[in-house]
């Protein structure tokens, strides 16, 4: 089976600096994968790549083998099959909820693609379901919690079942409740076989929400590997920012500062 | 103690911020008026805002008046909002619009304010003009008061309004909120790190400093709201749902509305 996204010495620049540089990695069908990396190292940039809304400067980026150019996305038909299959859940709900009511929010992305009326309410109405937000129908986004948004803007996104989707920091700003129920609806989803790609810089997420890791620096991925790798090489972490050092009294008066992953239990 | 500058944009902002809550809670509410399709609505309330305008007889323009607000009442609308929201600010835009036809409408004096002198013609216009504006913003006060501001551009949209006409003030409504919020949340920051009142130089410098972030800050935000528009399938036509569902009880509230306009033009032959 082809891989679902290849990239190849992939560069992208906002004026004179580098936000992505050099980047090549393959993503296979059905797995989950964490981009990590401190604010500004590039993930973001990378994702809307992914999603075809940026293109890079040089380099290439396959989507199941094929070209993602601005060229090949002047073709409506090819792009409205690519937005069919790759949805990206922006970090700011604020960004992906531009309709007046959730309702009209959800319905959105089916009715760009022309889908017939009936079919459009009946996914809408499952995709509420699914995210259990039924109540939220009529609401305005501006009335709603931060874990509500970002559970709206979820739907907005699944609703079209796409194969592929795109996390752009799912858990930021959330409470730690509305944290683990959006991990749990992801880990839900991604259960289905479907490939699901995570920019970001929390690291409790990673081990639940991902099963390999690329860890990117500077618009470059440093490191990559299975969660369990990457989390436990504290020295690479602490170059990409991702932890850094605490100082710590333990008992009997020593101190001194070492970088951290986990929890400080000393006891 | 006077308020200073920040406080004073505060509670602007908390007073804009109140208005759209209490509009959407009567919106929501379950008044009579609440409950009529939103096509029927706009139909009906724009038909009698356009003879209200045309009326010659203050009589007519008082019926209408007392319909307006015999709706308001029993659509659970406060009357105290409705002095607040609508009848202050008309009184004072449009007097003052209609306060120099007093004194150069000729005619036969009626009142005399030293060197200048007040027409009876003129205060006839003056009245005329004030009653028909109270009237229609009362009218079109019932429509946006008891009708979600999304169902009210669903139904412009059966009347052929344009599809990007009806996106863009949907997404003008979405992002008010947004970006007041962000105004508020700058102005509280500022008053956090403020002690006494402030020169009139800083006043302005606040006030210009903060325009362009927020000026700033829309512009990104446009950017990145295109580019999530994109990402779901937007490729420069938006597509919108109708789903309105007219009643039984629709159509008899479109025949009310049409009758009470025929009645008002057949009174004014």
């Amino acid at each position: 089976m082809k891989p679902v996204f290849e990239l190849n010495e992939v560069h992208y620049r906002y004026d004179q600096v580098a936000a992505v540089d050099g980047v090549s990695l393959q993503i296979e069908t059905g797995t989950r994968v964490a981009l990590l990396g401190a604010n500004g190292s590039g993930k973001s940039t990378l994702l809307r790549m992914l999603d075809a809304l940026y293109f890079p400067d040089s380099g290439t980026i396959q989507f199941q083998g094929e070209a993602l150019t601005a060229d090949r996305f002047e073709d409506d038909a090819l792009a409205f099959s690519f937005r069919r299959r790759v949805g990206l859940v922006f970090q700011n709900p604020d960004v992906q909820l531009f309709n007046p009511t959730v309702f009209d929010e959800v319905a959105f992305a089916p009715l760009q693609m022309g889908w017939k009326k009936d079919e459009v309410l009946a996914r809408v109405d499952l995709a509420l379901r699914q995210m259990e937000i039924v109540e939220l129908r009529n609401r305005p986004p501006h009335r709603l919690s931060g874990g509500e948004k970002k559970r709206v803007a979820l739907a907005s996104v699944l609703v079209l079942d796409p194969e592929v989707l795109l996390l752009d920091e799912p858990t930021a700003a959330l409470d730690p409740r509305s944290q683990s129920q959006v991990i749990d609806l992801l880990i839900g989803w991604a259960g289905t076989g479907k490939t699901v790609i995570t920019a970001t810089h929390d690291l409790s997420v990673v081990e639940d929400t991902s099963d390999y890791c690329y860890v990117l620096n500077r618009g470059k991925v440093v490191s990559h590997g299975t969660p369990g790798l990457v989390l436990s090489n504290t020295q690479l972490l602490a170059q990409a920012n991702l932890i850094h050092g605490h100082r710590h009294v333990h008992p009997g008066g020593v101190a001194h500062s070492h970088p951290h992953v986990h929890p400080h239990n000393h006891d | 103690m006077k308020a200073g500058f920040i406080e004073r944009s505060l509670r602007k902002l908390a007073f804009e911020s109140d208005y759209a809550s209490g509009a959407e809670r009567i919106g929501a509410g379950k008044g009579l008026l609440q409950g009529v399709d939103p096509r029927v609505k706009v139909a009906g309330l724009f038909g009698l805002v356009m003879v209200a305008a045309a009326s010659r007889q203050l009589p007519v323009i008082a019926v209408l008046f007392g319909a307006a607000f015999i709706l308001a009442l029993v659509s659970r609308i406060p009357v105290g909002r409705l002095a607040v929201w609508i009848w202050t600010p008309v009184l004072f835009f449009t007097g003052t619009v209609a306060l120099p036809a007093l004194f150069i409408t000729p005619g036969r004096m009626v009142a005399a304010l030293g060197p200048v002198s007040i027409s009876a013609e003129g205060l006839h216009s003056a009245i005329m003009l004030l009653s028909r504006a109270e009237t229609a913003a009362t009218l079109s006060g019932l429509l946006v008061l008891t009708t979600p501001w999304p169902a009210v551009l669903r139904a412009l949209r059966t009347f052929h309004l344009p599809v990007v006409f009806v996106v863009i003030l949907g997404m003008t409504y979405r992002y008010i909120f947004v970006i007041l919020q962000s105004a508020f949340e700058m102005m509280e920051s500022r008053r956090s790190r403020s002690v006494g009142p402030l020169a009139r130089a800083e006043r302005r410098r606040i006030a210009a400093s903060s325009v362009g972030v927020l000026l700033s800050k829309s512009l990104q935000l446009s950017g990145d709201v295109h580019l999530a528009m994109q990402s779901r399938g937007f490729r420069g036509e938006v597509r919108l749902l109708e789903d309105f569902h007219a009643k039984a009880s629709d159509w008899v509230w479109l025949g009310g509305f049409a009758a009470l306009a025929a009645a008002v033009v057949w009174w004014q032959r």
